[in-house]
This record gives C-alpha cells, structure tokens and sequence, in this order.
C-alpha cells in the first residue's frame, strides 16, 4: 500500500488522524516551558488551518458527497445564510443558529418531498 | 465542579455536534467502533471531519496525515498557553501528558477562564473533571448519532449531517476581530469547492495552503494582526 497515492483504509486513517492530533498536544507540554504562543509562525498555521475548514465547509455546502448530495443545492444554501442570519439577529447565539439552520434544512428538504 | 461546568450549554452544542459526527461517519462508510474509536483517540472535531471527508473520497494517508495536522495545529498554541495554569508542584510530569490528550476547544476555554481563580491542587482536577466528562458525553453521543442515523428518515439522518457544516460556520465566525483569520476564511470559502473539483483529495490540502498563506501575507503587510 502506497502511502502517498493509495486510498487509506479506515484503521489506518483513525490512526494517523490520531497520532497528528496528539502530536500537537504533547508536543505542547514539553514546550510550554519555554515558547511563547504569540509567533509568526502560529499565525500562518492558524490561518492555514482556517482557509481549510472554511474551503471544507463552503465545499460540505456545494459540493457535498454521500447522503447530502441527494439535496437540492438552494436548501443547502438557503438553510446556510438563515443559520448565519440567525446567528448574528441573536447576537451569535451558536445553539440557536445551527438548530434554526438545521431545522429550516430539514423542513425545506421535507417540503419538497411533498 | 469540573463536571457540573461541563453539562452547560457548550457542553449541549458538543454533543449535538457529534450527534452529527456520527451520522457522518456512518455515512463516510465507517463502523460504529471506527467511529466512536476516532471520537475517543482523535478527539477534536475539525480534525476527525476532515479526516472522515478525505477518507471517504479515496484520499492517500500522507494528504489525511497532512490535513489533520495543519487542522489540529492550533491544539499546540492551546496548550502551550493553559499549561501555566495548570501547573502544581505536587503533580507527576506524565499526568500532563495525559490531561493533553483532553485539552480541545469548549474544554479548554472553560479551564482557562477558571482555573486562574483556583487554589493550585485544584486546576489540574477540575480540568480533568470538565474535559473528561465532555469526553464521555461526545462518546456516547457519536455512538447514538451513528444509530439513529440508521432508524430515521432519511430526511433526518440527513439534517444530522448538515450539521457538522453549518456548526463549524458558526464556530469560524465567532471571532473575526483578527484580520488574518477573516481573509483566510473568506479565501478558504472561495477556493474550498473550486480546488475540490479539481482535485478531490488534494483541493482540501491545496486550499489550505494557498489561502492561508495569501491571507498571512495581505494580513500581515497591512498593519499588526
């Protein structure tokens, strides 16, 4: 198995998402003594890592696979800018926006299904 | 005390989250067990999302390693900046490597606004006590998304799934006071699906990388973050 092109199989996938994850927070600990978490490079890490999960979330929205793919893409958006609408009228109540987005996106889909 | 924090209204979007992480990884094509084993090893939710999108789309382990650790990164900053308050001469070295394995977002931020306020023996319990019991909660919840999202109209399940997008939406916009982080999102959402298209398992790597640094860069030239 090729780690560089083959699909991961699921055992092997948990694995390395494990190890990456904790990598960080051990490597945290035998930091913590001596660096500081104002740097440079944490800011580009950061907006690295921030580029990607909006790319993964605008791309979950579009471009969605499995089950998702099934719905029609204004749901998804409608039910998107109403979660945020939401979220900034109840001064970014976090509970209140995803619920009211899931929801709406629930009924929407259910409406069509009519 | 730790434990009662943790059943508080963060604790409740946690759990609902992963409700959502669970049906996704039903739908991803994993098992129940492979899906609660990445909840109790690779605990942090935008990391185990990612790595349940990649996988499901074929992607290599080295982009799933990639993507994880720019992903999880942050956990490093995190850490670095709660261990001060954790700090007690009477505790073990290794019993910190141990708590970080729970330091993640709603966690830490409690620990962090509480634990200055703590006798010192006290941080390192309450922490434990706080982040433990969201541990054990998001457990059983990715078990009973996985479930569900079996027994219900498909419908539902559905829902379940959508909301892992619009929750870390949320998450990103809660705070947009730093400049770099609002151009990389902004960046990341344009780039995100057009990359995927291109390349299904490395426009996800590639969006990263190409929007964070364009956003590093714009961010930094206009003026301190």
């Amino acid at each position: 198995m090729s780690f560089f092109s083959d699909p991961a199989t699921p055992f092997a996938a948990l694995l390395v998402a494990a190890l990456a994850t904790y990598f960080w927070r051990g490597l945290g600990v035998m930091l913590s003594h001596r660096l500081s978490a104002d740097q440079p490079l944490f800011h580009w890490v950061s907006a690295v890592a921030f580029a990607m999960l909006a790319g993964l979330i605008a791309r979950l929205i579009i471009f969605p696979g499995g089950a998702l793919a099934e719905t029609e893409l204004p749901d998804r958006l409608a039910a998107a800018v109403l979660t945020l609408a939401i979220f900034y009228w109840s001064r970014k109540n976090l509970a209140l926006g995803v619920f009211a987005g899931a929801g709406a996106f629930i009924l929407l889909s259910w409406g069509r299904s009519l | 005390m730790g434990i009662r924090a943790a059943l508080g209204m963060p604790g409740l979007i946690l759990t609902a989250t992963y409700i959502g992480f669970g049906s996704l990884a039903r739908e991803s094509g994993f098992t129940l067990w492979q899906g609660v084993l990445s909840t109790a090893t690779g605990w942090a939710a935008p990391g185990q999302i990612i790595m349940a999108e990649l996988y499901a789309v074929g992607a290599s382990l080295f982009a799933i390693t990639l993507a994880v650790a720019f992903t999880n990164a942050r956990l490093l900053p995190m850490t670095v900046v709660l261990m001060p308050h954790l700090r007690d001469r009477t505790v073990p070295l290794w019993a910190y490597y141990f708590a970080a394995h729970y330091i993640a977002v709603t966690g830490w931020a409690q620990a962090m606004r509480v634990c200055p306020t703590l006798p010192s023996e006290e941080r390192l319990p309450y922490f434990l006590g706080c982040a433990i019991s969201l541990w054990i909660a998001t457990l059983i919840a990715t078990t009973f998304g996985f479930v569900i999202a079996g027994h219900v109209p498909v419908i539902i399940s559905t829902g379940l799934v959508f909301l892992n997008p619009v929750y870390f939406m949320l998450v990103l916009m809660v705070d947009l006071r730093e400049r770099i982080r609002a151009i990389a999102i902004v960046l990341g959402a344009i780039l995100g699906p057009a990359l995927h298209y291109l390349s299904p398992d490395w426009g996800l790597l590639a969006t990263g990388l190409i929007g964070g640094t364009a956003a590093f860069l714009i961010g930094r030239k206009s003026g301190p973050v």
